[in-house]
């Protein structure tokens, strides 16, 4: 048997390098689609931040003198029945729907996390309770428990947003519950009760740091959801009143007017459908990132 | 020789830990129709822990040795039955009485790699027991963990590191320290060296012992190692299926094992270069604890087993002072 | 019979390149017990896959020479090494009920087994699943027609010596078999496993941590560290006579019964394989290491009657280790 001389790696040293530029344009190439949602959502954002720099005209000013015109180098989107141009109303519109979502985002994501953990932590009577209550609520399409909430509420703005609140919270309390019922066979929650930490010390310093990223994963993937509710409510006259630019409201101002005003409605139709495409596709995108890459 | 340690009550108890009847059964129901069957994790269980000792509980599957050491420090509620610590019984304390005692009996589990929080640092994780049961400043308690790391073999800038950074023997170190900060008297060690490889297992074992010796503490120590058993442990107690079969000191159990299931553990190890040997192996499988033999629970796999043993239940014999055995053949 | 030569596997990940195998040599002859030692990340599963060539990627067989029965397996095709898989060679897991496939009863897969290995097609092989589940002490009649989440791990473990013993292979490769079993459970399956590789005949590779058991059940023991056969004797002079530092660091940590010795362990922890030591990777570990340890790797050299080390302080012939220090 020969002996080796000094130890040299029979492996190119680039090698490695090599394969692990391959697996990250694998997964850049099947999460381009988040690239393309990131931006969607960046400008939607941009838009709503810079809405008054951007906007050219007064979103709410009525101006009959033109009123109904087509879209032209003077109305880039044209102008609807009171002669308010529809791109400014857009323009404005995406900082109703990003109050909307933050909004709705913020409150449900409390309440959900909340009532998950505690359901998911207990267990017992506690668990059954609640996952009724949340049951009751899931049992309803969306958009009718939300028009009856906003029946009940009244119309406006900040009702819709309750209404909508109300019935995302159950998603995330299910996910909660989930996160929290696997975290608490851990080892590491037993240790906490050893050492004397109280119930409610680990349901928040223990249990709740475990659930937060999953619980934010599904929040941002909820979002195109919540503008689509938020618009469908808008639409049907139940969410921001007029004069407040909500696209969904914008939607149904034009709805006597599609045949020959088509612009009306177009424009912020068209504007849900790409941003709630372009969150759809970054909510994918995080997901498929996370998960495999924790993977290695 | 003087002691120089007291209890609040004035007097040291030699016995730290009495356990009388003690009972865990779960509950297992396939829905809320049907009668529940019970699993008899831990069925009746007595025995005493003398202060400074060791005393090993030594069990296969289904023996019931882990849910014992989380009943007997009440992690789990007993069904049934008394624990008596340091003299007081602790069975029915509500919470606000339990907590010192809480603080004075821990526990350090088997798998080093789920025991540590995963998004803490270590020293929140080895400081949050001082923050429950104490009132220390901020520096003193950075100290108490600095000591605590350097004690178990580690340095002090670990407890800025998350677990994921460390090996297994590491994290059971810090598991350890996490117990040991506050300075309890009564540890319960289930299986601490069972998921490490057997160089990290020596140091473990030793750093253990170290410890005893330094902070005068009492080990329950679970495992179904025997040949580590040997090495620990001062008393043994040999479960089988939530009973105790036989128990005493260590040269009780490895000298004269009366039992037919403790000689057949002690069979079952496999030693070094002996070639093959012919051995007592029970035959069959170890049954399922929902559904435990009748008469004596060992019957179905013991060798000696005959008529009396299918019916009777064999009770708890004192064979020699302190050595007792559960068979109606010891001796 | 087997003969392993210069053997490197390695696993490409984020982290970098694992190399996890560095040129394992080992060698068994016909039906001849060889035990593989080691702890955590010694490589010793990974071999026992190179040998049967099931390294997937982003593993990789890099080098190396896996002789058997006269032909070197690495160069195979993969139609000849299906053939050889389940018929010369066959293997048994350390989760028996997992190594199952769960959706078909046990009778089916030892059918399976059987007719791959004899080249019938399978309703045929049903005829000698009863002789194959009664060799390992089951009842054929009940457990033929169980799924795997229906039994205990001792009777996985038993229908899967079945599967693996009724082919009748030259080679068995046993990867810690019992590791996963209760010890008065292990203590019947190898004692089964015993009497069936005794009468079948079969040479056995058996791959475990535990050093009693191998060296209980097995006539040689090689010892593998970080990726390298660090030593190679017959049982008895495994436990008697270690040669090889890390051999010796492993028997003090063993607890015996009767023993009243203080276990040392080891001090250091395993080397991550993504950037191993230099030479000797057990060199930063080792109270004896010298500046050559540091700089190459040692070869196994027969030291004396059938007892191979792979240290520096031994040179051949030489056993006192005093030769080689300068």
């Amino acid at each position: 048997m020969d002996s080796t001389q000094v130890e040299k790696s029979t492996i190119s040293r680039w090698k490695p390098v090599i394969e692990d530029w391959k697996h990250t344009f694998y997964l850049w190439r099947r999460t381009k689609l988040a690239m393309v949602g990131t931006f969607i959502v960046a400008g939607f954002l941009l838009m709503a931040l810079l809405a008054p720099l951007l906007a050219p005209y007064d979103p709410i000013k009525v101006d009959l003198v033109n009123r109904l015109k087509p879209p032209s180098k003077q109305f880039l989107f044209g102008t609807d029945q009171f002669g308010r141009d529809i791109l400014s109303r857009v323009l404005y519109g995406a900082r109703v729907e990003v109050w909307i979502i933050f909004l709705v985002t913020v409150i449900s994501g409390t309440i959900g996390t909340a009532i998950g953990i505690v359901a998911g932590y207990f267990g017992g009577w506690i668990d059954e309770i609640l996952m009724r209550i949340t049951d009751i609520f899931l049992a309803f399409p969306r958009l009718i428990l939300a028009m009856a909430l906003s029946a009940v509420l009244g119309r406006g703005l900040t009702n819709a947003i309750i209404a909508i609140s109300l019935v995302e919270w159950t998603v995330i309390a299910r996910l909660a519950r989930a996160e929290a019922m696997r975290v608490k066979s851990q080892p590491f929650i037993e240790a906490a009760k050893a050492v004397g930490a109280s119930d409610l010390r680990i349901l928040v310093l223990h249990v709740l740091p475990m659930c937060v990223s999953p619980v934010l994963v599904q929040l941002t993937m909820r979002m195109g959801t919540i503008i689509l509710t938020a618009a469908g409510l808008g639409f049907l006259g139940l969410g921001a009143q007029p004069p407040t630019p909500e696209w969904g409201a914008i939607v149904s101002d034009g709805r006597s007017y599609l045949i020959n005003h088509w612009w009306i409605s177009t424009f912020p139709g068209l504007f849900i459908a790409v941003v709630v495409l372009g969150f759809n596709l970054l909510g994918d995108g995080i997901r498929d990132i996370l998960d495999p890459r924790l993977r290695r | 020789m003087l002691r120089a340690t007291f209890t609040l009550r004035g007097i040291e108890m030699a016995v730290l830990l009495k356990v009388e009847g003690l009972k865990k059964y779960f509950e297992i129901r396939k829905s809320i129709f049907s009668k529940p069957i019970y699993v008899k994790a831990v069925n009746d269980v007595s025995f005493e822990i003398e202060r400074g000792s060791i005393f090993a509980v030594v069990g296969e599957s289904g023996s019931g040795k882990s849910t014992l050491g989380r009943t007997v420090i009440k992690l789990i509620e007993p069904t049934s039955g008394r624990i008596i610590y340091d003299g007081r019984d602790i069975t029915h304390l509500d919470k606000k009485d339990f907590l010192d005692y809480r603080r004075r009996m821990q526990i350090v589990q088997q798998d080093p790699y789920n025991s540590l929080h995963p998004r803490k640092l270590v020293k929140d994780i080895i400081g949050e027991g001082l923050k429950i049961h104490f009132r220390m400043r901020a520096d003193e308690i950075y100290i108490r963990i600095k000591e605590m790391l350097e004690l178990v073999g580690m340095r002090e800038e670990h407890m800025f590191r998350y677990p994921h950074e460390f090996s297994g023997g590491q994290r059971q170190r810090i598991a350890i320290a996490r117990a040991l900060v506050l300075r309890p008297e009564f540890l319960v060690l289930d299986e601490p060296t069972s998921a490490l490889d057997v160089s990290v297992q020596a140091r473990v074992l030793t750093l253990l012992k170290e410890l005893r010796e330094k902070f005068n503490l009492t080990y329950m120590f679970i495992t179904h190692n025997l040949a580590v058993v040997d090495h620990m442990a001062t008393h043994v107690a040999v479960m089988y299926l939530g009973k105790i079969m036989e128990m005493g000191s260590k040269e009780d159990i490895f000298e004269r094992a009366s039992h037919p299931y403790t000689r057949a553990l002690l069979d079952s190890i496999p030693s070094f270069g002996t070639g093959r040997r012919i051995r007592s192996i029970p035959k069959g499988e170890i049954p399922n604890p929902a559904n435990p033999p009748s008469g004596c629970v060992y019957h179905t796999r013991c060798i000696r087993a005959v008529e009396i043993c299918k019916s009777v239940e064999p009770d708890l014999v004192e064979v020699s002072p302190g050595h007792f055995c559960r068979c109606h053949f010891c001796g | 019979m087997l003969n392993v030569e210069k053997l490197r596997v390695v696993f490409y990940t984020y982290r970098g390149v694992i190399k996890a195998l560095n040129g394992v040599k080992l060698w068994l002859n016909e039906e001849e017990r060889l035990a593989v030692v080691g702890e955590t990340g010694c490589g010793k599963s990974v071999t026992a896959l190179a040998i049967m060539r099931l390294i997937e990627p982003p593993g990789e067989i890099v080098e190396g020479k896996v002789e058997f029965l006269g032909q070197d397996l690495l160069k195979l095709p993969e139609e000849e090494m299906e053939r050889i898989r389940g018929k010369s060679v066959s293997m048994i897991f350390q989760e028996p009920i997992s190594a199952l496939n769960p959706v078909f009863k046990v009778g089916f897969q030892i059918a399976e087994a059987i007719a791959h290995s004899q080249n019938i097609p399978i309703k045929d092989a049903y005829q000698f699943v009863p002789e194959a589940l009664t060799m390992v002490g089951l009842d054929w009649k009940r457990t033929m027609n169980l799924y795997a989440h229906e039994l205990s791990g001792g009777m996985a473990q038993r229908v899967m010596i079945a599967m693996a013993l009724a082919v009748k292979p030259k080679l068995l490769i046993a990867d810690e078999p019992t590791s996963a079993l209760d010890v008065t459970i292990q203590a019947q399956i190898l004692e089964l496993l015993d009497n069936l590789v005794r009468a079948g005949r079969n040479a056995v590779i058996f791959i475990t941590h535990d050093l009693a058991v191998a060296s209980e059940f097995c006539d040689r023991v090689a010892v593998m560290y970080a990726g390298n056969v660090v030593e190679v004797a017959s049982s008895e002079e495994v436990f008697a006579q270690p040669l090889h530092p890390y051999t010796m660091g492993l028997i003090d940590s063993i607890p015996l019964v009767g023993q009243r010795k203080e276990l040392k362990g080891i001090p250091g922890v395993v080397p991550d394989l993504v950037d191993p030591p230099s030479g000797c990777r057990f060199h930063p570990r080792c109270q004896k290491a010298f500046d050559k340890c540091k700089v190459e790797l040692p070869d196994l050299i027969e030291v004396s009657k059938d007892h191979f080390v792979a240290c520096h302080l031994y040179a051949a012939g030489d056993r006192d280790g005093s030769a080689a220090q300068s």
